[in-house]
């Protein structure tokens, strides 16, 4: 998939973590993250990220995060439906459904 | 009257200080009224700086203050700038408590006013700004037991008490509420503040509302107060205390306070005439709801509540399901009115309370006491002091001393909060020691403290699973996964002590 637009998904509440992804400069993944567990899960919150993009066949995007210490399982979630909204891909593949 | 010559008394050196005669015209009697004298003959002093001067206070000495304002407080910020302003250099600031609202102590301690604190927690800008290593001289923290001890033994000396007030008459005659009118700014029990006032060699009251004498009944009694100042206003009503507590709707928290409520019933302890002790925080307060059910239904009746006083203990109290009170602190509006009016609802002091020189103390009578933890190990050790980024964002309280005293110490909690694990390997501070941790209780399970057998064989009798610590601090792992270890530098920003003054952990500058 390939970014087309900026899209958002996710919210500031605690627990949830809010994902914006627009198109990027470069040919590579940028992640800015503000997380209030930056210092003791700051690197596995981004490598959830990436991995989560790869996942969708995204190599290039600008990634902004804020987050309120959510939960792996709501990050792959925000990522995921972020990624689909900046794509303007409507055919969901949810889950294990994608695989 | 004969005449009197002190060398015909028999052992006169060994009968004291018998060295002068009676004569008339040494006393003047005082044929003033009552509200004359108290206009003319009291100890009230103009400005705050007048009596910083009266106390004789010096560069290097030790300034106490309470906090049952909490972060209402105006005292501890409006001193401390007074005493900048008047040049004063190296104070050790002792204060019962530290909240956000004492940000502002920040410069006091750049420009050298503040050498050393003394509290038993801190929180917001100063914690941060302290784990960052703004001090040069670490924080010192103690229980609220702790602290009473450490003055009543000297080893924690203070010079000048400034102790705010919401009633005082012009003798020194103290309280948390003005028995006089109604409304105005309360805060209930001075507990903290009345070992200040004793011990402290010179003690300062300041106050918003001066009454008539005699302020009675008093928090403080006159005998320890030297100086009163009346000032425009001693705190932030709406910081000081919640107008009423309201009970949780948080599933989580009732599922923690249900399952703890059944903890007590099944522990052996829950018998006509037990004692108890529950915190402020949601689930806490929702136990007594749960337990009220209880007592309702099987008839039985605690002889007291202790601590920090809620109005859901105020609730059971006027409901006649608990007889006495002992108040050291009140939580909110509801307990401040209750210790006014319910003959049987006691203030008492931080060292009647808790302090460990004392085998009557009150928390060496409690059957239970329910607490809250930051964090809890698989030692049972628990971390009321520091957040799991180890700044420091708490404060210790009386956890240690009622763990210590009740024979049954439930520590509740959630397994995580949002990502942050709450069962851990290693606390990040011990502040209570898991020798005196019975039971924890999670929205994940319940573990029972390996050394407890009787207790783990009555809870599990009575129907609780049980599972053990190291299960729940698995199964947090396994929701939140493995935190990255927060780095810390060499200098040692806080000691915490245990309540008899020994050292129970050291806090460590936080990097970045």
């Amino acid at each position: 998939m390939k970014i087309q637009q900026t899209a958002a998904a996710g919210t500031m509440e605690s627990s949830d973590i809010m994902v914006t992804i627009s198109p990027s400069s470069g040919n590579n993944i940028e992640i800015e993250l503000d997380s209030t567990v930056e210092k003791q899960f700051g690197d596995d919150i981004r490598r959830t990220i990436s991995e989560t993009l790869s996942e969708l066949g995204i190599t290039d995007a600008k990634v902004q995060a804020v987050d309120k210490g959510a939960l792996d399982c709501a990050i792959k979630a925000r990522v995921k439906a972020a990624a689909y909204r900046a794509c303007g891909e409507e055919s969901y593949q949810w889950g294990g459904a994608g695989k | 009257m004969s005449e009197i010559r002190l060398e015909q008394i028999p052992h006169l050196d060994e009968l004291g200080h018998l060295d002068r005669v009676f004569h008339p015209e040494d006393i003047l009697k005082n044929s003033r009224t009552l509200r004359e004298r108290e206009k003319l003959n009291n100890k009230i002093v103009p400005s705050l700086e007048e009596a910083i001067r009266l106390s004789g206070l010096k560069n290097g000495m030790t300034v106490s203050f309470h906090h049952h304002f909490r972060n209402g407080d105006y005292i501890v910020n409006m001193v401390m700038d007074k005493l900048a302003e008047m040049g004063f250099k190296d104070l050790v600031l002792a204060a019962s408590s530290l909240s956000d609202c004492h940000a502002p102590l920040i410069e006091h301690i750049k420009n050298g006013v503040i050498r050393r604190i003394e509290t038993s927690g801190l929180r917001g800008k100063l914690a941060d700004e302290i784990s960052h290593g703004l001090m040069d001289v670490p924080v010192i923290f103690r229980s609220h037991g702790g602290r009473a001890y450490a003055i009543e033994t000297g080893e924690l000396p203070i010079d000048v008490a400034f102790l705010g007030a919401p009633s005082c008459d012009p003798y020194g005659n103290a309280n948390g509420y003005s028995r006089d009118e109604e409304g105005g700014v309360m805060c209930g029990s001075m507990g903290y503040a009345k070992c200040d006032a004793q011990y402290a060699k010179k003690t300062v009251i300041l106050t918003n509302h001066i009454v008539p004498y005699p302020n009675a009944p008093f928090g403080i009694p006159e005998s320890d107060v030297d100086y009163i100042v009346e000032v425009p206003a001693i705190g932030d009503p709406a910081g000081i205390m919640s107008g009423a507590t309201r009970f949780t709707k948080n599933p989580k928290e009732l599922l923690i306070a249900e399952t703890a409520a059944n903890v007590i019933e099944g522990s052996g302890r829950f018998k006509d005439g037990f004692s108890i002790q529950m915190g402020s925080g949601g689930a806490s307060l929702a136990v007594a709801r749960f337990l009220r059910e209880k007592m309702l239904r099987d008839h039985i009746k605690a002889s007291f509540a202790l601590g920090g006083i809620t109005g859901s203990i105020v609730d059971l109290h006027e409901e006649g399901l608990i007889q006495k009170i002992l108040d050291v602190q009140s939580f909110d509006l509801r307990a401040a009115e209750s210790l006014k009016n319910n003959r049987f609802h006691q203030q008492i002091s931080a060292s009647y309370y808790a302090s460990p020189s004392n085998e009557g103390t009150a928390v060496n009578q409690l059957d239970i006491v329910v607490l809250s933890a930051l964090e809890v190990d698989c030692d049972y050790n628990v971390n009321v002091l520091t957040g799991s980024d180890g700044v420091i964002r708490g404060a210790i309280g009386g956890h240690p001393d009622t763990a210590y005293g009740a024979s049954v110490a439930i520590v509740v909690c959630p397994l995580t909060r949002g990502r942050i694990p709450c069962v851990v390997d290693k606390v990040n501070t011990v502040v209570t020691p898991g020798k005196t941790v019975d039971v924890i209780v999670t929205d994940h399970g319940v573990a029972v403290n390996p050394r407890r057998k009787n207790l783990l064989k009555n809870i599990q009798d009575f129907g609780i699973p049980v599972c053990t610590i190291e299960e729940l601090c698995e199964k947090a792992r396994k929701i939140v996964g493995t935190p990255t270890p927060i780095e810390y530098t060499d200098k040692v920003v806080g000691v915490v002590t245990y309540r008899d003054g020994s050292v129970i952990d050291l806090i460590r500058q936080v990097k970045g």
